[in-house]
């Protein structure tokens, strides 16, 4: 996977960064390591399902099984099919010798699934905006203040907008994690109009010289039509301050979602212009196949894989090493 | 034979020992997954609900005395993708798939059923038994306080939950506390405070520098000591792979003794939700699970992966963001939502609590005299807003969910703009409307802060209706009851 995350952005000067990046490669290891050990203890039910296909020949069976682990890890319906037909097409092909090259053909084909659009964060813009948006409890708080502290490592400055103001302590949240990222933090009283708070932001980060804002949104259910209104008047509030902003909107996604997570990214992308999908939680669940639906489908680049609690719990995605966490080694043995 | 579609060059033939030429179109569509590739569905389809899939795949076949295997193996494959795309584990799907063939197999189709309905009958029943028949109420202690604990992942809306467990118990009398024992989430102590706040119910909290376990002590006691019957304690949303956080709810556990744990899990989880419960049964088995954010259009299959997997029971479902929208959870509609066949059930029991009866008998009394005003359609409306949002009254028709709903979005503001309308009339106008001339039409319009056009449309709107109740009141029913409202 890159980890350099200057690379993450385009816009950022790798140059300028004051945190330690050098110190960086050696914590992305630890990380890789920690990931798959994880999702090694909760994939036993996938590795069951891969042993058992490894050992047979191409038959109807085996197929089914094959389709059968993709859907148990959330690949969904649609996805599934498309990937499992091709892999049939390079069976058929004599393309696949044994197990090891089946599962190295598996990864590629479902690699090529992901959309091959930009992943980097564009922060060019002076001020950049950035949207957050996603349903309820999907992390989309936390992964501002980790986008912010990445951000003021790299020698951006962030300032963070508490555009959720609704959610019973969620200014607070927010609050909490600008003092821990150091940087500033636009908000409103409990209650009031986002389209407000997310105004006064960028008229503050215009005032103020800040680099990147980072608008916080109130979760809300794909269904409440009311609610995504809300956020296509958020959408309209900072275009008319920012004809091009905001630059990049981005979608949180729990990795634990299952099928309805292709119809939230849809209805998300209908309302507001969805440039990148944040997938959380990915410590400790086996999947976040619905990634793989969701950039298939929807066409929409997967940028971020959120890992934690902690700032640092955030890493750039790359398709090659997804699958390869989604279906590794371990598969392989009984 | 090979598939008139592109896409797909594999011959089906080798697999496809169950397809015939009448049916292979809709066979194609709805079969094997793979199979479906080669006409691949529009998304409409795909959230069409099972129901209506089984009728066009068994559709011809009323009048036959039973359901033959081809039948049976046709709509099992249907009710596998349904479930799986319903998020039920694979393993589960599995299993209850050949369960409900070997009982649809030979099954006398009863003579007022077809045989499509006959099947989803009995796949509703195994899915009913499943989740286990009757809904399960919490265990009270002799003593109090009753100590309830919350579990479950982050972000599934535990915090959320205590607050809406704790309104709930309210109203049936109790006096709960809650217990702040998330001290990691930033703000979840500020968050439970404020639920507590609005319910009025006192919230126990030793910031977030103590240890949980010492905090769900002192809490329980403090609860006791202030005579509070329910004390509920929220702790930190963990991963259940999360040994350290384990061991800590593990430590709660043994320290307060809670009689009822409660497991909180999002609707919308996938395939993980069996691995997630099970860990949990493991560590702190859990008596009963909470299902969250079921206002979605999520299907909710992770409830039913859960009970089977571990065999306790879903005690209540959560549905939206205010504290009151909170219940007993209740197999039989979970079973109608996964299925698609909207909940027909709980629309009933809502429009039972809501809709005035001796109102609705005058109403019919002035249809039969076609005597329909606009105080009645006022007096209609209110009776409809009583019963809930207009979208989750629609989700709960058969029919009319998930996709069917995307084509048919409703406002509620919609409604408000009428009431404003109807309100800005005098009586008289009400009563006559056709007394409402140009003049009268912009003072309405004037009065109720809208435009002449929607004055206009509500008129318009509203002689359609009168037709369509004479024809009501003469016997003949309009086929569909939303024109009524000009949707």
């Amino acid at each position: 996977m890159s980890y350099n995350w200057a690379e993450v952005f385009r816009g950022v000067d790798a140059a300028a960064a004051v945190g330690p990046l050098a110190t960086r490669e050696e914590r992305k290891r630890g990380w890789f390591r920690q990931l798959r050990e994880g999702l090694t203890k909760s994939r036993k039910a996938l590795q069951d399902q891969f042993s058992s296909i490894l050992l047979d020949k191409f038959d109807e069976d085996l197929w089914e099984r094959v389709e059968e682990a993709l859907i148990y890890a959330d690949v969904g319906v649609d996805t599934t099919i498309s990937i499992v037909q091709r892999l049939e097409q390079a069976a058929n092909a004599g393309g696949i010798a044994d197990a090891t090259q089946f599962l190295s053909v598996l990864r590629a084909i479902s690699a090529e699934h992901f959309c091959a659009a930009d992943t980097r964060i564009d922060v060019t813009a002076q001020p950049a905006v950035i949207l957050m948006a996603g349903v309820n409890g999907t992390g989309k708080t936390t992964t501002i203040g980790k986008i912010a502290w990445h951000l003021k490592e790299l020698g951006k400055e962030p300032l963070l907008v508490a555009g959720d103001t609704f959610r019973a302590a969620a200014v607070e949240q927010l609050t909490e994690w600008g003092r821990r990222v150091g940087c500033e933090v636009v908000r409103h009283d409990h209650g009031s109009d986002p389209g407000a708070v997310a105004y006064d932001g960028i008229a503050a980060a215009r005032a103020r010289g800040a680099d990147v804002v980072i608008i916080d949104t109130a979760g809300r259910l794909h269904t409440q039509v009311n609610l995504m209104r809300e956020l296509e008047k958020i959408e309209r509030v900072v275009k008319k301050q920012i004809p091009e902003a905001p630059h990049e909107t981005l979608l949180t996604i729990d990795a634990t979602t299952g099928q309805n997570g292709l119809i939230q990214a849809r209805l998300f992308k209908e309302a507001v212009n969805v440039s990148g999908v944040v997938l959380t939680k990915m410590d400790g669940t086996a999947k976040g196949g619905i990634a793989l639906a969701i950039s298939h489908e929807l066409d929409v680049p997967i940028k971020l894989i959120g890992t934690g609690e902690t700032l640092d719990a955030l890493q750039p995605f790359d398709a090659a090493g997804f699958t390869e966490l989604l279906f590794d080694e371990s598969l392989l043995q009984g | 034979m090979t598939v008139p579609h592109t896409g797909c060059k594999l011959p089906l033939s080798r697999r496809a020992g169950w397809m015939t030429p009448p049916c292979a179109r809709v066979a194609i569509k709805m079969c094997v997954l793979r199979h479906r590739a080669t006409s691949l569905p529009t998304k409409e389809d795909m959230f069409d609900s099972l129901s209506d899939k089984l009728q066009g795949a068994l559709e011809g076949l009323k009048g036959q005395g039973k359901l033959t295997e081809a039948d049976v193996e046709r709509a099992a494959r249907e009710i596998r993708l349904a479930l799986l795309e319903a998020d039920v584990n694979f393993k589960v799907v599995k299993e209850f798939v050949s369960k409900v063939k070997e009982r649809a197999l030979g099954a006398e189709v009863l003579e007022s059923l077809t045989p499509a309905h006959q099947f989803v009958k009995i796949v509703s029943d195994e899915l009913t038994a499943l989740m286990g028949a009757t809904s399960t109420k919490l265990s009270f202690s002799p003593r109090p306080p009753t100590v309830i604990m919350m579990v479950g992942l982050q972000g599934s809306g535990k915090t959320t939950t205590c607050g809406k467990l704790a309104s709930f118990l309210q109203k049936q009398g109790k006096s709960p506390a809650l217990i702040a024992g998330d001290v990691y989430r930033p703000a979840a102590i500020e968050q439970l405070k404020t639920l507590g706040r609005q319910l009025d119910v006192p919230v126990y909290d030793e910031g977030d520098q103590v240890d949980p376990v010492d905090i769900a002590r002192n809490g329980v006691a403090w609860a006791r000591e202030t005579g509070r019957d329910v004390a509920i304690i929220d702790t930190a949303g963990r991963l259940h792979i999360d040994e350290r956080l384990m061991d800590e709810l593990v430590r709660i556990r043994s320290q307060v003794k809670p009689h009822n744990i409660l497991l909180v899990v999002d609707a919308m989880t996938g395939q993980d939700a069996v691995n997630v419960a099970q860990q949990f049964q493991e560590k702190v088995q859990f008596d009963g699970v909470v299902l969250t954010k079921l206002d979605g259009d999520a299907r909710g299959g992770a409830a039913l992966s859960v009970k089977a997997v571990t065999g306790r029971p879903i005690k209540f479902a959560s549905t939206g963001e205010k504290l009151d929208s909170f219940d007993y959870f209740h197999p039989d509609r979970m079973a109608s939502r996964i299925l698609g066949m909207g909940d027909m059930l709980s629309l009933v029991e809502r429009a039972q609590g809501a809709v005035d009866e001796k109102k609705a008998l005058e109403l019919e009394k002035k249809l039969r005299k076609s005597q329909f005003t606009f105080e009645d359609f006022l007096d209609q409306l209110e009776q409809v807003r009583k019963m809930g949002s207009l979208q989750s009254i629609l989700g709960m028709i058969p029919g009319l969910s998930a996709g069917k709903l995307k084509n048919l979005q409703v406002d509620d503001r919609a409604f408000d703009r009428i009431q404003a309308i109807i309100h800005s009339m005098t009586s008289e106008e009400r009563r006559h409307p056709e007394v409402i001339n140009g003049s009268r039409r912009r003072r309405i319009a004037a009065g109720s802060g809208s435009d002449i056009q929607a004055v206009n449309q509500l008129l318009n709107q509203f002689k359609q209706m009168q037709k369509m109740m004479k024809q009501l009141g003469s016997g003949k029913m309009p086929k569909n009851p939303f024109q009524m409202m000009g949707m």
